[in-house]
Parts: structure tokens; sequence; C-alpha cells
């Protein structure tokens, strides 16, 4: 379809104050928490000490009979269910899994798992009468060691667990237990033939440590299970539609009786889409009869929900004498945790996305182990293989003595460029977002001085062994495809001629207002004269969950169409009053023409409605899926204080092509998120476990994702390619800013110290570690 | 279950009074005794400062407080920060600037804000670096919010020439 020229735009990358920001600047607007009902009781969950174990009985009588508890729950309270693979929007999960997730069934698969639940009058009598449950294990040995799990003789988590073959493998299940749940496999070209023609072949491989998506706001449910069979369930999440249908699945209740609310939403970065307490506080309210809240403590949080997973990768890159790629490999493996469902799909549709790979072969894993089940985390999957295929490129062009931005132009992705999994690209701005690296100040502004690298131009790199602290630059790109999927929304014509925007994606970060925006673009109103609102299931179409980068492009694209329906009416309406047939009437930039001098603003014509006929309704629905892939290039300068191995950042660009930015503020806002989330997971996010699998660091002092004083500003550089797959074309730009920012810090590290990590995180230990095994190989050499 | 106390405190300027348990938070007192919702809990251990209020003009993390100790203090929470005039610069500012994005954080770190403008009318990059540190924003990266401190303190320097 046809892009509407940018030039026109009146109200699309202009930047109006959201629409909710007074009720969040305030304290008012209410999220999940904040929800308190009559005679609504509090709920408190028992769980496992224990990483794997084998559940022989629970006993939860002294429980029952605490003063203050009006109900307990296990597993044994939900409805026994088949197998049922459910479509989550960022993810694919297996019902049964959810099940035996939210509540162990015979065995407890990870420290926190969830077992028992108490229903009580305060939170105090809840969490003192779930340590009155008496549960009886028998201990199995845990499996923490991602390549361990892969193997014959390991543990086994599930018994019934066979591999799944996807891609053009053809291997058949096995007829033994395992723990690979998947295989994944994708190959174009000849892969043997593409190596033969490399001049340069660089081989590396790489792990990185599971870690959390860490939104500050726990998981919380309120359920109310009436006496009339209906389910009301207010809640914090990332899709009220994706609730409502696990909800279904799990109670094995029909639709019709569940109705989700959602509440304003404490971040999410795809953590908030499985359920965790909603069907637990619903069970809970079944057996009290008393509406049940559920809130999850920070310790809980972070043993027992998201993360993304630890991996093992193995990446090859060759590349002839003219710097270009001639063929790629890469095998990965992810930890999936407790089930089956690490994004290791993603992983390997997106690992050479970037880049023109003539010849390539990707080989991925999905390996059940001893943590929590992994959930989607901002573009799911690409950062971990970027962070291989992206500090293998930097040594390439190390090797070859190539500018890294010339290297990435050289190979870049372009329309019509075929990935390793078979997609080709429509239009896209790779090659833009590292021209506008190239074009960047801080790319033509050298490293100040005590710096370790040539100035400006390509990072060299420094032998340096003197005690000053040392710095480099580093560069890294990145992709995520965007999701389109479903939405919906309503929009009402009021009188004064405003627009009363109905929908039902879950604002996490400002998409009321890109909504809206869209909305007011097409109908030629103001962004201030549309008031969006999130509403329940009950009163909105299906929508899919807020995530895959998708609310803006998706829901946007619903309120288009709204706009449009909202424009045939106005257009009929007019005709009627000017007594003309409708084709003599247009609707242009917020004013209905009609012959002669016949004009009316929207407003205007907006008055007459109650008078001249039916109220004026626009529908707006959309299940498109061209969302546009979003690329990034990053360029950051880093300090290493040799001694120490501490890392900080000094200076950090990000270009990006965001298609068309609908309010820029809150696009530049998602860059600068995600590269501070991707700055974490570089420098010190980790989950540290003991032998046990006992997670050691549950609290946000010692799980420390990064302060304020940890980071400097984020400068952005939106790059505007529009997709040709949006009215307005736009494309996603929520995920792809975590990708690059661990291959872009890791390379700086090596221009600062000379030392390549291929570990995540570059913890002070880490790093420290490698730094003093150099210098020790240094001193043997000499 | 001890006995429930009766504490008496100034609340955003009105003398409250509210029986409470003393094992509980004054975080808890606010938000389900007084059903005063807008100081947000993030992790109840004093690490995200999502519940910073100030008490005798300090910034704290209110989960840190047992209630029974605010007896005869003076608290400010965020419903406290807009007046009848409107909205606090601090909070105009973090508008203006897009320094929210969830805004889990936000009440938190306009309380933390407010408290460092008081102490420091014209800090530099460093000082709201340093002193924001303690409330931790995993949506927005900083950048918009340091932002938003200095558009406020610049504001409040013209206000007062």
């Amino acid at each position: 379809m046809a892009t509407v020229e940018k030039k026109t735009y009146k109200v699309i990358g202009t930047r109006p104050i959201r629409h909710d920001g007074t009720d969040k600047v305030t304290g008012r607007a209410k999220y999940g928490a904040d929800l308190n009902l009559t005679g609504m009781l509090y709920g408190a969950i028992l769980r496992s000490p224990h990483a794997h174990a084998r559940i022989k009985s629970i006993d939860s009588s002294k429980a029952q009979a605490y003063p203050g508890v009006h109900a307990v729950v296990t597993h044994a309270d939900l409805p026994e269910i088949g197998s049922k693979i459910a479509d989550l929007g960022e993810g694919m999960f297996d019902i049964r899994d959810v099940s035996r997730n939210v509540l162990a069934a015979d065995k407890v698969l990870y420290t926190g798992h969830a077992i028992a639940a108490v229903a009580a009058e305060s939170i105090h009598i809840a969490e003192e009468a779930t340590r009155l449950i008496d549960v009886e294990y028998e201990v199995l040995p845990p499996v923490l060691d991602l390549r361990r799990a892969m193997q014959a003789d390991a543990s086994i988590l599930h018994e019934d667990l066979r591999t799944e073959a996807f891609g053009s493998v053809t291997d058949e299940p096995g007829p033994k237990s395992t723990n690979i749940a998947k295989h994944f496999y994708h190959e174009k070209g000849d892969l043997d033939q593409g190596f033969a023609g490399a001049t340069t072949v660089v081989e590396r491989e790489f792990t990185t440590a599971t870690v959390h998506q860490g939104y500050i706001e726990p998981h919380i449910a309120t359920a109310l299970w009436n006496a009339d069979g209906h389910i009301t369930v207010w809640t914090s999440t990332q899709g009220s539609f994706a609730v409502r249908d696990q909800l279904s699945g799990l109670l094995q209740e029909p639709v019709s009786r569940i109705k989700v609310v959602p509440m304003e939403i404490g971040g999410g970065f795809g953590g908030k889409i499985v359920v965790y307490l909603q069907p637990v506080a619903a069970l809970l309210s079944k057996k009290s009869g008393h509406p049940v809240k559920l809130v999850m403590d920070r310790a809980d949080v972070l043993r027992a929900t998201g993360p993304t997973p630890g991996s093992y990768m193995r990446v090859k890159i060759g590349v002839d004498a003219d710097g270009r790629i001639t063929a790629a490999e890469a095998e990965m493996a992810f930890e999936a945790g407790a089930f089956p469902g690490s994004p290791i799909s993603a992983a390997c549709m997106t690992v050479f996305a970037c880049y023109e790979v003539p010849n390539g072969r990707v080989n991925g894993y999905d390996v059940v182990v001893s943590k929590p089940a992994t959930q989607a985390y901002r573009a799911p999957g690409a950062t971990h293989a970027a962070y291989a295929v992206e500090t293998v490129i930097d040594e390439i062009c190390e090797q070859l003595d190539i500018d890294p931005l010339e290297f990435r132009l050289n190979n870049a992705a372009q329309e019509g460029t075929r990935r390793v999994d078979g997609v080709v690209f429509s239009r896209i701005g790779m090659e833009e977002t590292v021209e506008a690296i190239r074009n960047s100040e801080h790319w033509k502004t050298a490293l100040e001085a005590g710096a370790s690298l040539s100035q400006a131009g390509p990072p060299g790199s420094t032998q340096s062994d003197s005690e000053q602290k040392l710095r480099g630059r580093g560069i890294a790109s990145g992709f995520w495809f965007n999701a389109g999927l479903k939405s919906s929304v309503a929009a009402n014509v009021n009188l004064d001629g405003t627009v009363t925007l109905v929908e039902g994606s879950t604002d996490i970060g400002g998409s009321r207002a890109s909504i809206a925006m869209q909305l007011a673009e097409t109908l030629g109103i103001t962004a201030e004269e549309v008031t969006p609102t999130v509403v329940d299931t009950d009163s909105v179409g299906y929508t899919d969950v807020t995530g895959g980068s998708r609310v803006t492009y998706a829901t946007g694209w619903a309120a288009y169409e709204a706009a449009r329906d909202i424009q045939r009416q106005m257009v009929e309406r007019a005709a009627k009053i000017w007594d003309v047939t409708p084709n003599k009437v247009c609707y242009e930039e917020g004013r209905v023409i009609g012959p002669g001098d016949n004009i009316f603003t929207f407003r205007e014509l907006a008055a007459q409605i109650n008078k001249t006929g039916e109220p004026i309704i626009g529908r707006g629905s959309s299940d498109h899926n061209e969302p546009g892939g979003a690329f990034g290039t990053h360029c950051v300068d880093v300090e290493v204080d040799p001694e120490t191995g501490k890392v900080d950042i000094l200076r950090y660009t990000i270009a990006q092509d965001a298609g068309t930015a609908i309010h820029p503020s809150y696009v530049e806002g998602q860059m600068q998120g995600g590269v501070v989330q991707g700055i974490g997971w570089a420098l010190n996010e980790e989950y540290v476990y003991n032998e046990e699998g006992v997670l050691q660091n549950a609290s946000f002092l010692d799980y420390r994702i990064p302060t304020c004083y940890d980071v400097p500003m984020i400068d952005t550089i939106i790059v505007e390619v529009p997709n040709p797959g949006h009215p307005y074309g736009v494309r996603g730009a929520g995920e792809v800013p975590i990708v690059p920012p661990p291959a872009a810090i890791t390379n700086a590290v090596y221009h600062a110290v000379g030392v390549r990590m291929r570990h995540l995180p570059i913890s002070p230990p880490n790093l420290l570690h490698e730094i003093l095994a150099k210098r020790e190989d240094g001193k043997t050499q000499t | 279950m001890a006995k429930k106390r009766i504490v008496t405190t100034t609340i955003n300027r009105q003398p409250v009074e509210f029986l409470c348990e003393p094992r509980q938070t004054l975080l808890e007192v606010l938000r389900d005794v007084l059903d005063m919702t807008g100081t947000k809990e993030g992790c109840s251990n004093g690490n995200c400062g999502a519940c910073t209020i100030l008490l005798n003009g300090r910034p704290v993390d209110s989960c840190l407080v047992l209630a029974v100790e605010t007896e005869g203090a003076e608290i400010e929470t965020i419903e406290g920060v807009a007046t009848t005039d409107g909205l606090h610069t601090i909070q105009q500012a973090f508008l203006e600037q897009a320094a929210l994005q969830c805004g889990i954080c936000t009440p938190g770190l306009i309380m933390s804000s407010k408290a460092l403008l008081w102490e420091n009318s014209n800090p530099t990059e460093q000082e709201i670096r340093f002193y924001l540190a303690g409330n931790l924003c995993r949506c927005t990266g900083y950048d918009k919010i340091v932002r938003a401190v200095q558009d406020a303190a610049q504001a409040r320097e013209e206000v007062s020439v």
C-alpha cells in the first residue's frame, strides 16, 4: 500500500503530553496492587526450597485450621488438562506446562516453584499459614549446566519429553527421555563452498548468564469468582485477552465467563504475558467466596518469573579478500528453564539478519534445566545471537584492518536480501543506521586523552599495560522482526468535536498517545482532542499482547481504520444535511467539503450529529503482518580500570530505524531504555545459583540493574525509512534497542584493554580475570 | 498479633491519626490503611526507591520505616505534591520531557527530585545522578528523568529571579 508522504503530517512527529500523564505524576493512576475490594482476602504462596524434587505429599490441614485462613489450594484444585499449544504473541506455550508452573504437579522444577496458596484476612496471616503446610519431598539432582543437561546421562526433568524438530531437519523424536525439547535448523546455499571461498575465517564460542526483565512492579492479580460463575480478574498484564484465554484453558471455563480488567502496568518487557498468580487467585476466590488479591515480593519475582535464558553459542564467519561474507554458521543452545519454550527459534531467525549471507547454516536447541521457565525479554533471543555475531565481526574487521562501519555497509542486508531462515526483506533501514552513526558527532569525535585507540575512525587496539584507565570504542548492529497481529478499537465522536478512543492494548510506555495521534492525524484534529482509554476484555474487540513492538504499528493501524470509518460517516452525514449525494462530498484535513461553498469543520459537523441522525462511531481492527524489520547500529565509548576490571560507559549513541516516529520522545525513550537494559546485561546482571540450584541474589541489591549513576545520557538518532506495510510508515521501535549493546560494549572493552570477553556479564571479577590472564601470558612470552 | 497502636502524624499538611499493628511498615499503612496508593511498592527492602516519601523533609524508603515510628512526624507523599494551583514544576517537567514510560517509579522519583532541589537548587548532572541513584527505573534509561530535573531546576530559578 502507498505510504502517506511525511511532509503533510500535522500531529505525527510532534510531542504532545501523554493523555495518562497527569495521573501518573500525581500517584492517581491505578496499578494492579492499588485495587482494594470490599471483603477482599490476601493470598500468599508456598514455594519450593528445592531445585528439583518429587512431591510425595502435601498436608495443608494445619494451615486450613489457622485462624483467619479462608482457603488453601494446590495443583489438585486445577482441572486435569491435556497438552495444548497456545500462541501468546511473544512465544508459544503448552497450556499444560503453564498449569504445572502456576502450581507444581508431581514435581518441583526450580527453587521458588509455587506449590500451594493460602487466602486469609491479612497478608501476614496468609504468610504465616503457608509455613504450616507440610510438604514431603524426594530430592532429585538439579540440572544447572546447559551443556551438561544436553548429555545423554543427565538427570531428566520431564520423563515424557522427546526432542521436537523444526525447520528443515527431519530427525524423528528419539525413543529416550531428554532435556532437549526442540531442535531448530535453517540452511541457505552451500556452507562448505562458502567457507572454501573465504580468506579469513573466525570461529568462537560464547556463553551468557541468565538475566531478568527487571520490571519494577511485581506481579499482581486480584480475582473474584462470583456466585453466578463469572470470573473477573484485575491484573497488570501485557495482554488482557492473553490472560483471559490462558485462564479459559487452565480453569476449563468458557471465555464468556471470564473478564480481565487491565490495571496500569509497571513494566513488562515480555515477562508479563504468561500467567502466574491470576489462576491461583481465581481458585482461592472460588474456594473462599471472597475476592482474593495475590502479590509477589521481589524475591519471588526474581526466582520464579521471567527470566531470559543463559546460553551457549558457537559462531563461525568466513569473509573473502574484499571483506564480503561468504559463509556463516551458528550453533546455539538456550536454557528454557523448567519447561520448553526459550526464544531459541527467534535467535535462529535473527542471528545473521543484519547481513547478506550467501551461504549459512543455523542449529538451535531448546534445553530444559532446573531454573524458572524462561519468558520473552525485549527482542527475545536476538540479543544473545547479536552478542556472538557482532563480536566475531569485530574480530574479522581487526584481522582485515577494515573499518567496522565500512564492513557493515559492505555486507548490510537490503531490500530483497533473503535471510538464512528463508524470509526475504522488504524495504529496510540497516544501511541507513550505519550511515547515521558514521555521520554522528560521536563517531567523528576522537576519544579524549588517555584513549587507547587511534583518533577517530576505526577503533584500533591497545596493548598498553599502564596503570591509567583505558578507553575504547565499540560498534555493533542488531535486528528485530517486530510483530503485527490483531488489534481492535472503537472511536466515538462527541458533540464538542472530540473523540473518545476505546482500545485493548495495555499502555506500558506511552502507547495511548501514539495510537491517539494516528487517529488525530487521520481525522485532522489535535492529539488533545482524542481521549484514549484502555478497557477490559468485555468492552473492546480482541487485541493481542502489548509485545513484539506491535502496538503503535498494529493498534495504531486499527485507530487509522476507525478514523477512516468516521470520515465515511461524516461525509454521509454532511451529504444528508446538504441534500447531495455522498460522492459529491469529500473529507480533507479535518474538514468536510461539499459542492459550492459548503464546508464543515470537524467540530461544526460533530455538533450537528445528534440533530441529524444516529451517533457516529468508528470501528477499526487490524491483522496486518508486514511490520517492517527494525535495525539499529550503536556506538559506545568505555573506560576500563585495569586494576579492578570495572567498566564505565562514557558515551553512547544509538541510531535506529523507526520507520516513522509517531511521538519522537517515546521512540527516544524506547531507544534509551533498551540501551540501558543492554548495558545492565553486558556489565552486571546475572543469576547466581549455588550447587543445589538456589538463587543467591534474589534482590535488587544483589541482582544489580543499572542506576542513574551508572550511565551517561544516551544520545539518539531516529532514522526514518518508512515501512511500506503501514499507512504512516511505522516500524516497531521497542525491542531492537536492547540487541546491540552487549556486543558493542564487548568490542569497546577489547579496544580498551585488548581482551575479548566471550562470557557475559563483563562484571569486574570476570574482566579482571581475563586481564590478569593476559598479563601473565605477556610475561611468559617475554 | 500485637495490640494495635494509635499514631498521630501530619500527612500532606493535614493532621492524620491512624491505627496500625507494630509490625506494619509506613508503606503498608499508607497503601492499605489510608488508601493512599500513589506511593508504590517495588521490592519492600529498600533497594528500589519506588516507595520514597518525605519524612520530616528527608527522602526515605517508606518500606523501611515502621508506621509506629512516625508519631509526631511530618510526612509528604506524592498525593501532596500537586496543589490547587496545579502540578508542581517537577511533575510538569516529567510530563514535558516524557520522563516516564510505565510510571511505576515516577512517584518515588518525583519525591527524591523534590528533596534534591530543596537541598540543592542548581544541581549538576552528576549531582542529580548521584542523588537519584536510589530510585530504580527500568524503562527510561534515566536520560529524560535527568533532563526533567534539570528543567525543573531551571524553571524554579526563573520563577525566583
